[in-house]
């Protein structure tokens, strides 16, 4: 059989490009992954492989090319069967879609208005925040992951987004494992896996990054 | 054990004809509770509290809520009939296009509808760039999914029985000449008789979107 050709069109500080390469890593696949400079100019192989969104991740299997990560992940447990990353019954592989879902659409845009505000962080925003941890925790319930004993697609969609948590808390002024602690305990979980930890970058670079981040945008 | 199916809509909502279009398309028996939202039931609030939303499919006591994971739920559990390809490729593209009817096209024209100025300019001007995204999806193409319908279909369906109502209500024309196989593919899907017989009525229809453009753009 020839080898296969996997390319992940990147950003180091992404959490969607993150999620991507970790669903590759559990799956025990090798891929390139090629840095996209996304202020200096992107790829011409980036404008070509998505043209509706220009943005990463894209994902390319024998150059054929994926875009969105949810999909992305899901494509990559279709492809290669082992270890599954959604559970074998219909109903948790829908529950695992609807937190997936929920994961989404809310957690990345919350922290967003924590740490773009000018200023102090909006009370209002560090609630709202809070209160989608804590839907997530009630969602973990007492299981050690989201799917229950194994690591697997929710976790994967989720946890990359944590390694922007510790900017959000400096620039809120509050700390995830003191308001989530089941939350935080989750995320500790998932940090020993090698998975996840040769893939999150230091939370000290993200922090940087947000802050060289939102001088450009002219935050203060 | 007999099966129970329930699906908790409105009258109106795309997001649950969706739903009864794959559960009709599939011959699945169901019973439609229709929900006045000014008062939502108790069972819907049981079943979905995170969103308090409409559609929810109920399988034998279970709740799944959020159209495209019910979507991927019915498909998997019932296997006549396919909504997704087995190919995981054509798969992830059939996501993909539900996604961004979701994300972009349906907020974009909706967009159209309810602002003003400058803002609906903008909105025009989005609305047109997705539209052609999708036109030039459909090239070669009966349906999204190829000689059959599909999950993008489905998703799409709206455009279908809709756009007429807001094209009538605004006096504006959102799809025109500049889009000719999605007219082609309007006509194509509104002829297959489980799509039609479960339109939405448009007079109906009509008074609702009247009421609603009044309410966004008050006489001054």
């Amino acid at each position: 059989m020839s080898k296969e050709e996997l390319v992940i069109l990147d950003c180091w500080v992404s959490p969607f490009c993150m999620r991507v390469k970790i669903a590759l890593s559990e799956k025990g696949l090798e891929y390139e992954a090629r840095a996209e400079d996304l202020f200096g100019g992107k790829s011409d192989l980036l404008l070509n492989s998505n043209p509706i969104y220009k943005k990463v991740p894209v994902f390319l299997h024998n150059a054929k090319p994926l875009c969105e990560s949810t999909i992305i992940v899901n494509y990559i447990d279709e492809t290669w069967s082992s270890p599954p990353l959604l559970p074998p019954c219909s109903y948790g592989r829908a529950q695992a879609r609807f937190w997936a879902d929920f994961i989404d659409k809310k957690v990345f845009d919350a922290g967003g208005n924590i740490w773009r505000s000018k200023g102090e962080a909006p009370v209002e925003a560090k609630r709202e925040f809070i209160e989608i941890l804590k839907q997530l925790e009630e969602a973990l319930g007492d299981k050690d992951f989201f799917s229950g004993d194994t690591f697997g697609f929710v976790d994967i969609i989720a946890i990359p987004l944590t390694s922007w948590f510790y900017a959000i808390e400096k620039l809120g002024n509050f700390k995830v494992e003191d308001e989530c602690p089941i939350f935080s305990a989750w995320m500790k979980r998932c940090l020993k896996r090698e998975s996840v930890a040769k893939v999150l970058p230091d939370p000290e670079k993200v922090y940087e990054f947000v802050i060289m981040f939102r001088k450009m945008q002219g935050i203060e | 054990m007999a099966e129970e199916v329930k699906l908790f809509k409105t009258w109106s909502t795309p997001f649950g004809l969706r739903v009864v279009w794959a559960l009709k398309l599939k011959g699945i028996q169901y019973d439609a509770i229709d929900e006045d939202l000014s008062n939502k039931s108790a069972l819907l609030l049981q079943y979905n509290p995170v969103y308090k939303k409409v559609p929810v499919l109920v399988h034998n006591g279970k709740p799944i809520s959020e159209s495209l994971v019910i979507l991927e739920y019915i498909d998997e559990t019932w296997k006549q009939n396919p909504i997704l390809p087995q190919d995981p490729l054509e798969k992830a593209r059939e996501r993909f296009w539900a996604k961004f009817n979701d994300e972009k096209l349906l907020p974009s024209i909706w967009g159209v509808f309810t602002k003003e100025g400058k803002e609906r300019e903008e909105a025009i001007a989005d609305s047109l760039e997705n539209l052609q995204f999708v036109e030039e999806e459909l090239t070669g193409k009966k349906f999204f999914g190829g000689e059959k319908i599909g999950l993008a279909d489905l998703v799409f369906g709206w455009l279908a029985y809709l756009i007429c109502v807001f094209e009538e209500v605004t006096g504006l024309k959102i799809i025109d000449e500049r889009f000719p196989l999605l007219l082609a593919w309007i006509q194509e899907f509104s002829e297959l008789p489980i799509i039609k017989d479960n339109f939405p009525p448009h007079d109906k229809l009509i008074i609702r979107y009247q009421a609603f453009y009044e309410k966004y753009h008050p006489a001054k």
